[in-house]
């Protein structure tokens, strides 16, 4: 069980191998099926979220949440699929066509790339990468241009302000999320995920870095427009933000993002505070990745519980928090952070 | 078969850096520019994965593609024009710009045909972890270069600073 995936890949390789293709062909053909495999967990994942969310905020407004398609209501995000895509797709006069049509077909690819580097499990990801950290930093802020590009091209002004909101909102919150990171990247000396995993064989970094865990979850709420910081779609206010003006899947495909990036930030999370893979209390019998699963989807419950219960904030209240509370809190983690770990060394810890 | 397909990556990447670099500059609507400068990023970080520099093809993506591009988006976001069609004219000062461009193209072909010293692209082997002689360089050779631009970012970050609290006070009357 533990190794299913890895030894899945490998014969898959020696099938390749036996039947002539050269080495570099088969690597190649090999990452290709390791790519569709993600893109199929990504997907059926945001399928699952959009009827987990609805249940559980079900449950939390003390009312049932979907519950007519299909058993306990598990096919009514299918059934919306469906719905969405057979739905017009409007394109308004003013609109910058191309921008328009190309955004909801770009906003995928930043978390889909993002997620090549992600440990599922021990051996387990698609490309092992020396800077996985800085990657999922550097990729992950390329979503930021996408979404402006779908609130500009939509020539609405309520796209246009939630455009700029995404923008002013994932630059000021990916500051303290890559301090917060920093934190860990000090302890550990590396940017790979799979090394940082391994360096919490003994303590999870969330006991040892308790105060950048907070601060990445909260930054990472916010670079996912979540509730309480979903400013960026602000319904009361600017009815949908960038997605205003779309209509059927382009609008899914933004909804579904969303979900992705959650995802992603809830791997990354577990990956970096609590230990990827590792089995707590030495419950090794459970296979690594159905861990890795576990703990992402515990995260990914607290994101839901977030946006159930509180308000959303103001977006001065947005700007105030990030600069003047998350940016100074974050660097005082830094100095503590190295500050200990060079009394740590100097009394032989 | 691995020189050829190198090759078809480089001039594929080559390509699409000089097609969306001229784009951004004969574009006439500054939003688009921009986009296209997002592209002539990522095309040069693909040059840097080519050969390699994995590191730096990842700060090429995070500070250009991602800040400085977003950088302009701001100063968009400032720009106050009616409709963005014509926001990023041509203009006639070609007495000023052509000479300065030409002294630009002399000065960098001198020096291209000055500098005997060939560098090697390839044959030596890249190390695997090049991120730690990156940090071990910065703070022992180029110490002083790399503490002087964070000065200059810290001073730009103060006057950003003050520049805007005095709109401020200005827009309340005050």
């Amino acid at each position: 069980m533990e190794n299913l995936f890895v030894n899945t890949a490998g014969s898959i390789r020696n099938i390749m191998e036996n039947s002539g293709l050269s080495p570099l062909l088969s690597d190649a053909v090999l990452v290709m099926f390791k790519l569709l495999a993600i893109l199929v967990f990504v997907l059926i994942n945001a399928l699952w979220l959009v009827y987990m969310e609805r249940k559980i905020a079900g449950y939390i407004q003390c009312r049932y949440g979907p519950n007519r398609v299909g058993p306990k209501g598990l096919l009514q995000t299918t059934a919306d699929i469906g719905k969405l895509i057979s739905k017009e797709i409007i394109i308004p006069r003013g609109a910058d066509k191309i921008l328009f049509l190309l955004s909801p077909a770009l906003i995928f690819a930043p978390p889909l790339m993002v997620f090549m580097v992600v440990p599922f499990g021990e051996n387990m990801a698609a490309v092992e990468l020396n800077i996985g950290v800085f990657y999922f930093l550097a990729v992950a802020s390329l979503s930021t241009v996408i979404f402006w590009m779908a609130g500009w091209a939509s020539n609405n002004k309520y796209s246009l302000l939630g455009g700029m909101r995404v923008v002013a909102q994932m630059i000021s919150y990916e500051l303290p999320m890559v301090l917060a990171i920093l934190g860990v990247v000090m302890i550990t000396g590396t940017l790979n995920m799979s090394e940082i995993i391994r360096a919490q064989e003994n303590t999870w970094f969330i006991f040892t870095q308790p105060v950048a865990f907070l601060i990445y979850f909260i930054a990472g709420v916010a670079e996912c427009n979540r509730a309480p910081f979903d400013l960026a779609e602000g319904e009361s206010e600017i009815v949908a933000g960038p997605f205003t003006e779309y209509s059927g899947m382009g609008f899914a495909m933004f909804f579904l993002a969303e979900y992705a990036n959650m995802v992603l930030v809830s791997f990354m999370a577990a990956t970096l505070f609590l230990g990827g893979w590792l089995a707590p209390f030495g419950l090794t019998f459970i296979p690594g990745w159905i861990w890795m699963l576990l703990k992402v989807y515990v995260l990914i419950f607290l994101f839901m519980w977030l946006r159930w219960t509180y308000p959303r904030i103001r977006v001065d209240q947005l700007m105030g928090f990030g600069w003047k509370v998350l940016v100074p809190l974050s660097l005082a983690n830094i100095f503590v952070t190295g500050v200990a770990i060079k009394v740590l060394d100097m009394i032989g810890w | 078969m691995e020189l050829t397909l190198e090759a078809a990556a480089f001039w594929t990447l080559a390509a699409v850096i000089i097609v969306s670099a001229l784009l951004v500059v004969t574009g006439k609507n500054i939003v688009h520019s921009i986009l296209w400068l997002v592209v002539t990023f990522l095309g040069i970080a693909g040059v840097f994965i080519m050969l390699d520099a994995m590191f730096l093809a990842a700060v090429q993506v995070l500070v250009y593609a991602g800040a400085v591009c977003i950088m302009v988006v701001f100063g968009v976001m400032l720009t106050q024009r009616g409709s963005m069609e014509k926001s990023s004219l041509f203009n006639k000062r070609v007495i000023i710009a052509a000479p300065l461009a030409g002294l630009i193209l002399a000065v960098a072909g001198f020096l291209a045909a000055v500098s005997k010293e060939s560098v090697p692209l390839s044959g030596g082997t890249v190390p695997a972890d090049t991120v730690s002689s990156i940090g071990e360089w910065m703070l022992t050779r180029y110490v002083v270069p790399f503490e002087a631009a964070a000065i200059l970012l810290l001073v730009a970050l103060i006057g950003a600073v003050f520049l805007a609290g005095e709109v401020n006070t200005d827009a309340d009357g005050r």
